[in-house]
């Protein structure tokens, strides 16, 4: 396996969806290839952080005007 | 269970309780301590389990507040705005990158969502036809403020080189190098100069945890179509994120 099919491949990688046999290849390639193994610990970091960060937070403001939007225009249901 | 350890769930959604939704309201308290728990457990992505399932708890208790929506109870209804708009402001808010578009996307998928609550069969989360709601939302206002870049009808997948250049080791990880603001600063940068069509597969594949499945379903693309603009985005995010975080580069 080459470089270039290691990164073509980098996300079935991550998401474990390479075969066993492409994965122990791709595996054995890292393990001889520096750059490769930087760039696939890497993305799975970058994968990772963003996982894990709250980049976006529901300002209060926003929220309590989802809520006035939703009062005034949903119907009244049995049990309002 | 006492009564009393309910109420914070009907004191922000103004209604008195009855004995129904009391049992209600603390299975949803329960649930959503359960959900915190596991996020906590597993924080990480990993090769061989990429994907963290919601609680078990929390999809047995959501039926009942959907059924009960459903028959037109607008505060069963609520509660699941409740449990939902923070992510589904954050789905509307990362494929827009802006504010007041992702506010009006968020208000107009809940509604929709309300109105078209006949047609969600229960084949799928609840959540995830909600996404589907409001990532079409969001997109439809990002294709009029930006109407010449944004494609997800189209192929992207160009011919350039995947292959990153100038690969360098990124030392002592960078959550120990950066605070928490400035780490926050640093992966908006990054996404906010994503191309939209690649930003919106990575927000609902990555951020969101759809399958690929249910996000080629939400975007009406193709499954190849998502894994490619999914590996490519992936990579570019890394290559963005590279200017930061290059051993001795603080950029």
């Amino acid at each position: 396996m080459n470089c270039r099919v290691v990164i073509t491949q980098i996300s079935n990688y991550l998401d474990g969806e390479l075969s066993p046999a492409l994965r122990h290849e791709l595996e054995q390639h890292l393990g001889e290839c520096k750059e490769c193994e930087l760039v696939v610990s890497q993305t799975k970091l970058t994968v990772e952080l963003y996982c894990d960060a709250e980049i976006v937070d529901l300002p209060e403001d926003v929220k309590n005007r989802l809520h006035q939007a939703l009062r005034s225009k949903l119907p009244s249901g049995p049990h309002s | 269970m006492k009564s009393g350890d309910c109420a914070p769930v009907f004191a922000e959604i103004g209604k008195s309780p009855d004995s129904r939704e009391i049992a209600l309201g603390c299975a949803i308290l329960e649930a959503e301590s359960s959900v915190g728990r596991w996020a906590h457990a597993a924080p990480f992505v990993s090769a061989s389990n990429p994907h963290r399932l919601p609680s078990k708890i929390a999809k047995e208790d959501e039926h009942l507040l959907v059924a009960a929506a459903k028959k037109g109870d607008t505060s069963a209804f609520e509660e699941l705005v409740s449990r939902y708009e923070k992510k589904i402001f954050r789905v509307t808010m990362n494929i827009t990158r802006n504010q007041q578009d992702a506010e009006d996307a968020m208000q107009d998928a809940f509604l929709k969502a309300y109105a078209h609550l006949k047609d969600f069969s229960g084949d799928s989360r609840f959540y995830t036809w909600l996404v589907r709601i409001a990532a079409n939302e969001a997109l439809m206002r990002l294709r009029k403020r930006r109407p010449n870049v944004v494609s997800l009808d189209e192929p992207v997948d160009g011919e350039e080189d995947l292959l990153p250049r100038e690969v360098e080791d990124w030392g002592p990880s960078p959550l120990d190098r950066f605070a928490q603001t400035e780490m926050r600063g640093i992966l908006e940068n990054a996404i906010d100069a994503l191309a939209p069509d690649f930003r919106t597969v990575f927000v609902l594949r990555d951020i969101e945890e759809l399958s690929t499945e249910e996000t080629a379903k939400a975007l009406n693309i193709s499954v190849p179509a998502v894994k490619s603009r999914l590996l490519r985005a992936r990579l570019k995010l890394r290559e963005k994120l590279d200017r930061y975080f290059r051993q001795g580069g603080q950029n």
